[in-house]
């Protein structure tokens, strides 16, 4: 099993009133919350809290992109990646994605990719995700009935600038571009880097996913008891076909917080894990549901999407977190796994069999969660519980993993080292 | 209220709906926010002295086909071949909200095919100085309030109509807000302004007195830009679809505009 460490990049200052004196997290978050001197700080840490995972041995680490939003500081997380790629050496660096619909021309994320992949030496997984409604709609304007064609189309056109060897022109419904020809080009081009969707319940997405032969990754903020629906949905999607259940095409996301013992768990993740559940999932339930986002075969179906379950239950959540049963109904409804290292063991055993998930990306830090609790919880999660779970599908073969440069053949990077204080 | 006889045309291959009703003149009238899910009062008034036509846009109940129309030409282009397929062609057109900005564009671009235009608070505009309110960012309580003066209305006007599919219906309405969305996100400003001098019918541009949805001084600049004869007039007790709110003052204006 591949485990891998994500980071949503929240800003962890948000005021505890929060929930009261301003309606959303996401969109319409006010100016005034945000203070640019401690964003530095707060970026600073992240990073170095992910280049602390990727020496803790984790797979891969995880960014992902966001807009308008006070739990994810990662408009650009190819920003990230590439800084990643220069101060880690072995782990992947998983981009969760780029909402392709954004970006005008889409070719654009065919270059950054390509050049995350050059500046690692083949380490990319390439990840598109449609993006929120609140991201993509509101924040970006995007059109919500167009959306998903233009989703599909950016695809295509990113796919192509990647394997096409020749100068080609692209003719689409909505992107027109004479002249395609990127440079740099991917390393991995056996035949492009592997193609990740993040996305929500959609039928069309599962089976787009099984068409393409892409990873589907379920990225629930509500954990493995809410999410077994879900994958179970894909599974049987997938069964019927006809594809192998091999549990690398599925992704699944799970909060945790471990601990000597689970009373020490509860009392160091408890202030973050309410911080996130109330704070940040504090999202204005009129920017959930935009008219078309959301498929018909999906609306038929009655799945309805996370953002809109966060947004839809964000007050019921906000006023349990404010409670002191907060922490009980987030470890009860498995949002946020808790406990000693055996007890994490066997509940992460359990999430990868119930769900069948080969790549499980954990969320170790999280709401106003400190660099040096992420640090601990990170460190003591890849010695006591990674070891353990890590034998898990021996006799399923990983296809969609990034293929690196030859090791010897890369790029020694050196670290850091101001001039001064060498002399 | 008995009801109106029920037609089919095709538009792009895709079926539209249309009503008809009454004896006399014929005039056309397009829907706004949320179509027609049902017959109205403000119809019946008008059925009872002209013949009314009111054909289904796309994507709005009793039509689909708004998913291959990319841009505004597009929607543009389909409004002209579903109004010439049912006859409209010539004749006076009453449109309201998303179908006023429609029967603007028909009356501006062909301007032989409309004799006289009545418009009920049409979209197609933006003032960034008095904004109108976004329709698609709205907690789903707060839709019917902003829609008409008296949200019991709106409400009867979008519950499932007798004899439709009760699964299906909530899927319909969020098509025709999507079908919206699709030609006037994010802004509801279509540059419908620069068009507005090419309206050479005589127009009539009515605005519900409390439409929080469009600000009423939109009409007022409408009313201006029209080249033609034009006068705005407000709608009291009535909210951003005035002829739901205030069928019979409506209906009394269009008339005495039409007669």
């Amino acid at each position: 099993m591949k485990l891998m460490w994500f980071h949503l990049m929240p800003y962890t200052e948000l005021p505890e009133d929060f929930n009261k004196t301003h309606p959303s997290v996401w969109v319409d978050i006010h100016s005034s919350l945000f203070d640019p001197k401690r964003a530095h700080h707060m970026y600073n840490d992240f990073m170095d809290e992910l280049e602390f995972a990727a020496d803790c041995g984790f797979d891969a680490v995880c960014v992902n992109e966001h807009h308008s939003n006070g739990y994810g500081l990662m408009p650009s997380p190819n920003l990230i990646a590439s800084s990643l790629a220069r101060r880690t050496t072995d782990t992947a660096i998983c981009v969760l994605g780029n909402s392709l619909a954004l970006y005008n021309p889409p070719t654009r994320v065919a270059e950054e990719f390509a050049m995350i992949d050059c500046i690692s030496g083949g380490r990319l997984i390439a990840g598109f995700p449609v993006g929120s409604p609140m991201d993509t709609c509101y924040a970006y304007g995007q059109n919500p009935s167009l959306l998903r064609e233009r989703y599909l189309e950016a695809h295509d056109l990113v796919k192509k600038a990647w394997t096409e060897k020749d100068t080609f022109t692209f003719s689409g419904r909505f992107n027109q571009q004479r002249y395609v020809n990127i440079w740099p080009r991917p390393i991995q081009n056996d035949p492009h880097p592997p193609i990740w969707i993040p996305g929500g319940g959609s039928i069309e997405t599962w089976h787009w996913c099984a068409e393409m032969d892409y990873v589907y990754c379920y990225l629930s903020y509500y954990g493995y008891k809410a999410g077994l629906t879900t994958m179970q949905g894909f599974w049987n999607e997938m069964d019927k076909l006809g594809k192998d259940r091999n549990p690398y095409r599925a992704g699944f996301l799970q909060f945790v917080g471990v601990a000597e013992t689970r009373e020490q768990a509860l009392e160091l993740y408890t202030e973050p894990a309410e911080y996130f559940y109330g704070r940040c999932l504090h999202v204005d339930p009129r920017f959930a549901t935009p008219p078309g986002y959301t498929t018909e075969a999906t609306q038929r179906a009655g799945i309805q999407s996370m953002v809109s379950r966060a947004a839809n239950t964000a007050s019921y959540q906000s006023k349990l977190a404010m409670k002191a049963t907060g922490m009980k109904e987030i470890v009860d409804g498995g949002y946020v796994i808790i406990g000693s290292p055996d007890e994490v063991v066997e509940q992460i055993r359990h999430v990868a069999t119930s769900l069948n998930v080969g790549h499980l990306m954990l969320l170790l830090q999280y709401g106003n969660m400190s660099k040096e609790t992420t640090k601990y919880n990170t460190r003591l999660f890849a010695e006591k519980v990674m070891p353990r779970v890590k034998d898990m599908f021996p006799e399923w073969e990983d296809k969609w993993w990034p293929k690196p440069m030859d090791k010897a053949q890369r790029a020694q990077v050196p670290a850091f080292a101001p001039r001064l204080a060498a002399e | 209220m008995s009801e109106p006889q029920t037609l089919s045309v095709e538009v792009n291959g895709f079926p539209c709906r249309v009503w008809r009703k009454g004896s006399g003149p014929t005039f056309g009238f397009l829907a706004g926010f949320g179509g027609q899910p049902r017959w109205t009062p403000f119809l019946d008034r008008l059925a009872e002295k002209r013949t009314v036509v009111v054909p289904s846009l796309p994507g709005y109940p009793g039509a689909t086909g708004h998913n291959v129309l990319d841009t505004h030409l597009d929607w543009v282009v389909a409004v002209r071949q579903l109004v010439e397929a049912v006859g409209l062609d010539g004749c006076d057109l009453v449109g309201s909200s998303v179908g006023g900005s429609f029967a603007a564009e028909m009356a501006a671009l062909w301007p032989a095919s409309v004799k006289r235009l009545v418009l009920i608070a049409p979209f197609g505009l933006f003032d960034a100085d008095n904004p109108a309110t976004d329709p698609w960012a709205q907690r789903a309580d707060q839709v019917a309030g902003l829609m008409c003066a008296d949200p019991a209305i709106w409400t009867e006007m979008v519950a499932v109509p007798e004899g439709a599919n009760s699964a299906e219906w909530p899927i319909e309405m969020v098509r025709a807000s999507e079908a919206a969305a699709r030609v006037f996100w994010p802004l509801g400003d279509t540059r419908l302004a620069k068009r507005l001098p090419l309206i050479k019918a005589p127009t009539l541009v009515l605005w519900g007195a409390q439409d929080h949805i469009l600000p009423p001084a939109y009409g007022a600049t409408i009313a201006r830009a029209i080249k033609g004869r034009s006068e705005s007039r407000a709608i009291e007790g009535a909210g951003h679809l005035a002829h739901l709110d205030q069928p019979d003052s409506t209906a009394k204006a269009v008339l005495d505009w039409l007669a």
